[in-house]
């Protein structure tokens, strides 16, 4: 049998995860190295046209469990189908979305697999690793730019990936074919029995939306207030996000924390304030067009990663720079 | 009802001196000497609500941690919060886990405290965040669980309904006990300790299990039962133009301006 890469395509109240086409779009470029089909595992009610979507999106197999039971995302169920699958069907590498809901799920499958999974990958790619061809994940790092390069010695390699950090396969032909999967469920899988989903309005507009992006560090502690990002932002059109300390002070809301642990946006213009450049904050950002950073300290490592870098104190140039750019408009 | 509680505490450095932290070269685990540790701030709530539920009916609650020696310092800490009883897992064959090898150890720990009824866990660590460990250990105990956990109700006597954050909303989940709940921070606001609490945790004791007290194959936990290795650090090179502007702010400010226009960054 030939090796196959995994993705698991989820979907929600009927609707793909687009991370499910990002990492698609990843899958591709692995098979296309280490050879073999990409497939994509679908499970819900009725998921015939997703499975349509992937197919038009490249993907070579799309496996499908379909049941009623199967319609909202169900822990016990999902984990035991897929581990089953999983078993079956021995896939080289699985690649989850690190949604809410893929997260949890990707690291149950893991433990009921005995396998290794590395969480919130920046890069995935297929190296010879003592002479045999492996799954190669990245992850940010402690210290300024520094990633580590995480191997697994067990199969399937497993890896989550959030949203927005890898590009949509694009769209072509359909070639690929559908395939049922059985829907056995176990005693006990019920458990934990989700009854319903509710979806909330968002208070603002999403983040991975804005066009440009204004985001403060702890830096700005040393003004009182993060009010002048929002105003920068407001002056600009754009959006207001954050560093972890920003979170953690309460600055910003979870749903504007910009990183490995928030959002990864891709906005024209990306601009740092008063934020040092730890990996995991600049990987939420990395694909921006331009990047303006403004930071008292010279060394800081946000300065390898901007386009343009202001080498200075937040309380005077913030001000100047929000006028100026009034003015400017 | 008198329910058994069990809170997964990790001790993780303060994430104030994040910036002191480094990777070591050779053995590509975290250094953290001269940084202050404290407890993962989600152990917290997770403690918290653990400490709430047993103040509505009767239970007891437990911490656990699997930790070097000083880890010590994160249980007296919970004792102090109110916690009943603390269990240090401790040994060289627990160190340098991932996320498996750490779950291979916490699960036959949880169940060497005895029975339990609820594993309470933090939603995500602030050191290194995968948020797998609660899984994985549901997993190793064969219970069902959630993460994300912003609310927990009583429904009937073994019955939870568990409110479980989403991107965009929640979803509303009926567990059975006994289950595993890895919580967020909405869930609740932590207590601070008191004197008195301080006091009376110095009366409390701390129980500390090596593997072989656990009766855990050592080839499955630490680093010989992880699966993932970090083969290699490196530097990410940015291809970015990287022009650093000096100068007094007002010439800083325009020069970066016209640069703005120039990249066509300020069209929207
Ligand atoms: C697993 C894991 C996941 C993480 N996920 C994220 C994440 O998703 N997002 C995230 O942001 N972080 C994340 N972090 C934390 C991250 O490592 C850093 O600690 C954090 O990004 C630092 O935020 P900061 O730059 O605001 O603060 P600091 O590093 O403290 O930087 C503040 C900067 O402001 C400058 N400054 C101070 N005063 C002024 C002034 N008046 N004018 C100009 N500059 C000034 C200082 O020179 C300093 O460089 C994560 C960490 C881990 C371990
Ligand atoms: C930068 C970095 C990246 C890493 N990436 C990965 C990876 O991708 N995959 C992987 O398998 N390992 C990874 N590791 C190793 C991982 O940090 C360890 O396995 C660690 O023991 C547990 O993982 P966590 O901190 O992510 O826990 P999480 O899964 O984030 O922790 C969730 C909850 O589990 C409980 N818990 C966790 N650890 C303990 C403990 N020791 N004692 C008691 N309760 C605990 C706490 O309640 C905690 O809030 C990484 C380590 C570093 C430094």
């Amino acid at each position: 049998m030939s090796k196959e890469i995994w993705v698991w395509a989820e979907q929600r109240q009927g609707r793909l995860m687009p991370v499910s086409l990002e990492l698609l779009g990843k899958g591709q470029e692995l098979s296309r190295k280490l050879g073999g089909k990409v497939a994509a595992v679908l499970m819900g009610a009725e998921v015939r046209e997703l499975a349509a979507e992937l197919l038009e999106h490249g993907c070579e197999k799309v496996y499908v469990a379909e049941d009623p039971i199967l319609s909202l995302y169900q822990s016990g169920p999902y984990g035991n189908l897929l581990a089953g699958y999983i078993e079956e069907s021995k896939p080289e590498i699985v690649l989850w979305g690190a949604t809410s809901v893929g997260g949890e799920l990707a690291a149950w499958v893991a433990a009921r697999l005995r396998t290794g999974l590395t969480a919130h990958c920046i890069d995935l790619y297929i190296d010879d690793i003592k002479g045999k061809p492996q799954l190669v994940q990245v992850v940010p790092g402690w210290g300024g730019n520094l990633a580590l390069k995480i191997v697994c010695d067990t199969t399937p390699q497993m890896a989550t990936v959030k949203p927005g950090v890898m590009a949509e396969a694009p769209r072509t032909k359909a070639q690929g074919e559908i395939l049922p999967l059985a829907v056995e469920i176990k005693g006990g899988d019920f458990r934990a029995e989700t009854i319903e989903i509710v979806e909330e309005e968002l208070e603002e507009r999403p983040l991975e939306e804005a066009k440009i992006v204004v985001a403060g560090g702890w830096g700005l502690n040393s003004l009182g207030s993060f009010e002048l990002v929002g105003e920068l932002a407001k002056v600009l059109g754009g959006a207001v996000g954050g560093t972890r300390p920003a979170l953690d002070k309460g600055w910003i809301t979870e749903s504007s924390l910009i990183g490995q642990s928030g959002k990864t946006v891709s906005p024209d213009l990306f601009i740092s304030l008063g934020a040092s450049g730890a990996a995991q904050f600049t990987t939420g950002f990395e694909k921006a067009k331009v990047i303006l950073a403004v930071e008292q300290n010279p060394q800081a490592p946000i300065f390898e990663i901007a386009d343009i870098g202001i080498v200075g104190d937040l309380k005077s140039i913030l001000p100047l720079l929000i006028q100026e750019l009034k003015k400017g408009l | 009802m008198a329910l058994n509680i069990v809170v997964c505490i990790k001790q993780v450095p303060d994430p104030e001196h994040f910036s002191k932290v480094s990777l070591d070269p050779v053995t590509k685990t975290i250094s953290r000497e001269g940084i202050p540790a404290i407890i993962n701030p989600l152990d917290k709530n997770a403690l918290e609500e653990g400490l709430r539920i047993k103040e509505k009916f009767s239970a007891k609650v437990a911490v656990i941690t699997m930790g070097p020696p000083q880890a010590r310092r994160a249980l007296e800490e919970a004792l102090a919060m109110g916690a009943d009883e603390a269990f240090l897992l401790c040994d060289k064959a627990f160190a340098a886990a991932d996320t498996l090898g750490t779950a291979c150890a916490l699960a036959p720990g949880i169940q060497k405290i005895g029975h339990f009824d609820l594993v309470l866990c933090g939603n995500e660590t602030v050191d290194s965040g995968t948020g797998q460990v609660g899984p994985q250990i549901a997993q190793f105990l064969n219970i069902p669980y959630l993460t994300k956990v912003k609310e927990i109700a009583f429904d009937e006597e073994r019955t939870l309904i568990v409110k479980r954050g989403l991107e965009q909303g929640y979803m509303r989940v009926r567990v059975k006990l006994p289950a595993l709940l890895a919580v967020n921070k909405e869930i609740n606001k932590p207590r601070l300790t008191t004197a008195f609490g301080i006091i009376a945790a110095a009366e409390k004791e701390i129980k500390a299990f090596d593997c072989r007290e656990l009766g855990v194959d050592p080839n499955d936990v630490g680093i010989s039962g992880s699966p993932t290795r970090v083969v290699e650090t490196f530097q990410r090179v940015s291809q970015r133009r990287r022009e650093v502007i000096y100068g007094s702010p007002e010439e800083a400010v325009k020069k970066t301006t016209e640069r703005l226009k120039e990249f066509g960054a300020l069209v929207q």
